[in-house]
């Protein structure tokens, strides 16, 4: 295959992974969208198996029959609930593959001070991101402690990372090889500054950490393009980044941070919230019951609890009991509930709730007043009104889910634990709030045994 | 030339991504990471040219670990995306299947 052949195949495959992404756009279409973007990647694939560059096959083999085992294994088994740590580790190993890329490159590189700026940059990219994604999956997966890991010092020895590795690099563009000790420096500061970055990061920020790592591992490809002069992966990688980047982004604006708040300061303690007093009332499923029959609006709004108490399908259960008794059910979902993206959204389609009683924070809040009863599913921080009333709490300012204004709100919660930033709640003192205490998906089954009988 | 030329595609992609992404649906902003994840597995074709070059036995070495990750990437995120897709259902396909 000439070389012309196999750059129109290039510019074919990177159309279709743009309109695989415009075809996400919509849930009707982003199955296909999927399936279009996935034959762009195979004829990018094919050309490039196919072309005269190619003249030995057993690496490739033995890296093609592991890598579509593992690949398939993982997708096929995984659970909905671990979605969050196998996209982590999905990030993890682009970014590794990258890195190899870009270090593989240096064996055939010009000595080119752009190309070794560039493998450079895909190393150090690509190095980051792996680490990065192992310490975040350990997170989500809690195979290590999932709160902000913060020592003091920590800034410094950062900046020192930092330091040394732009020192290495400007080192090693100006005497580059393949087998130079300055490049086993670089990848060792690289994979000690991805462990680092992600340390300082606990749980309920993992939404913003995992997009950055997406977009990371976007990045990595782009700049291990620039290393090979390949224009698919410039085209590809950047696409990728740029969407990390725009999720990183809705994540921050949807806690009211910015990206150096999430990153640097392991949520401070720095400001304590006034002391909420008052009294809890609690309720028992048969009254939660009384209550949600005679409703004819309730909206339910789930938070990582949810997934934990596996709770997903009773919540569908008892919605579509709710529909046929008459009332408007709805799901309201805030940006950041659950430990990545969409995480919500993803386990209540598992559990078979059709996506158009999905509501955004921003559609459910004017209308909110209407609502008979709000049900609270594991979600704390998103849905606590010291958000909006409290100057002096740490999460002053970010937007929240209004189930305090709902005519009632039940709070289906294990204990009067706080949420991960370790905010009092208002919202359980509240006047129109009953607490349904115990196993979220216990009590959803007693209501909905209720229901039944 | 050739820098200035891929930099110029690359602003392009970035403008073109930040376009594109903007127009998602929250609720698929799950599908979308783990599609743009399988996406960035397009470094595979960078993995298959050294993998396969035989210019040098690491770099055909490095290239097959890259292929093996790249692989991983491809096939697991496009899989799981198009299992977390099917899914998501309407309201009314899916009293059509009952």
């Amino acid at each position: 295959m000439t070389q012309e052949f196999i750059n129109l195949s290039y510019v074919v495959a990177a159309a279709m992974f743009i309109y695989g992404l415009k075809m996400l756009g919509s849930p009707a279409t982003a199955r296909r969208g999927n399936a279009i973007s996935c034959l762009g990647m195979g004829l990018a694939f094919v050309v490039t198996l196919f072309s005269n560059e190619i003249i030995e096959y057993q690496w490739i083999l033995i890296g093609l029959v592991v890598g579509a085992l593992v690949g398939a294994a993982a997708a096929r088994f995984v659970a909905m609930t671990a979605m969050p740590e196998m996209v982590a580790l999905f990030n993890g190993s682009g970014g590794l593959a990258s890195l190899l890329v870009g270090w593989a490159a240096l064996y055939s590189s010009d000595g080119s001070a752009f190309t070794s700026t560039t493998i450079i940059l895909s190393v150090l990219i690509g190095g980051l991101t792996f680490t990065g994604s192992i310490i975040a999956w350990g997170k989500l997966s809690e195979t290590m402690p999932s709160q902000a890991i913060v020592f003091a010092g920590q800034r410094v020895v950062n900046g020192a990372i930092l330091a040394a590795i732009v020192v290495v690099s400007i080192m090693f563009v100006m005497d580059p090889g393949a087998q130079s000790p300055l490049l086993y420096t670089l990848l060792a500061l690289a994979f000690v500054l991805g462990v680092m970055a992600v340390l300082p990061i606990g749980g309920a920020d993992m939404p913003v950490v995992i997009s950055l790592l997406n977009s990371y591992s976007g990045l990595a490809a782009c700049a291990a393009g620039f290393a090979i002069n390949n224009i698919v992966l410039i085209v590809a990688g950047s696409l990728v980044g740029a969407s990390g980047l725009i999720l990183t982004s809705i994540m921050c604006r949807a806690m009211n941070r910015s990206l150096a708040n999430v990153l640097f300061s392991g949520f401070g303690a720095a400001k304590t919230a006034t002391k909420v007093e008052g009294e809890v009332k609690p309720i028992s499923p048969d009254d939660a019951y009384l209550i949600l029959e005679a409703a004819s609006s309730v909206t339910f709004v789930p938070g990582y609890g949810m997934a934990v108490a596996q709770a997903q399908q009773a919540v569908r259960e008892l919605g579509e009991l709710l529909q046929q008794n008459g009332a408007e059910v709805t799901y309201a979902i805030h940006p950041v509930a659950g430990r990545m993206p969409g995480h919500m959204n993803v386990l209540l389609a598992e559990a078979n709730v059709p996506y158009d009683q999905l509501v955004e924070m921003d559609d459910i809040n004017p209308r909110i007043g209407s609502i008979d009863v709000a049900v609270v599913i594991g979600a704390n921080d998103v849905v606590n009104p010291a958000a909006r009333n409290d100057e002096n709490s740490p999460i002053y300012g970010m937007p929240i889910i209004n189930v305090d204004e709902a005519q009632t709100v039940f709070v289906l919660k294990r204990s009067m634990a706080t949420g991960f930033s370790g905010v009092d709640n208002p919202l359980f003192f509240g006047e129109n709030t009953r607490m349904l205490f115990g196993d979220a998906k216990e009590s959803l089954m007693s209501v909905v045994a209720e229901f039944k009988d | 030339m050739e820098a200035v030329f891929l930099t110029f595609i690359l602003v392009l992609s970035i403008f073109l991504g930040f376009e594109l992404i903007s127009k998602v649906p929250a609720t698929l902003h799950t599908p979308l990471m783990s599609g743009a994840n399988a996406i960035s597995g397009i470094t595979i074709v960078g993995a298959l040219a050294s993998a396969g070059s035989g210019l040098n036995e690491v770099a055909s070495l490095l290239g097959g670990f890259a292929v093996g990750f790249a692989t991983i990437n491809v096939i697991g995120g496009y899989m799981v995306t198009d299992r977390m897709l099917s899914m998501f259902r309407k309201k009314d396909s899916q009293e059509a299947n009952k």
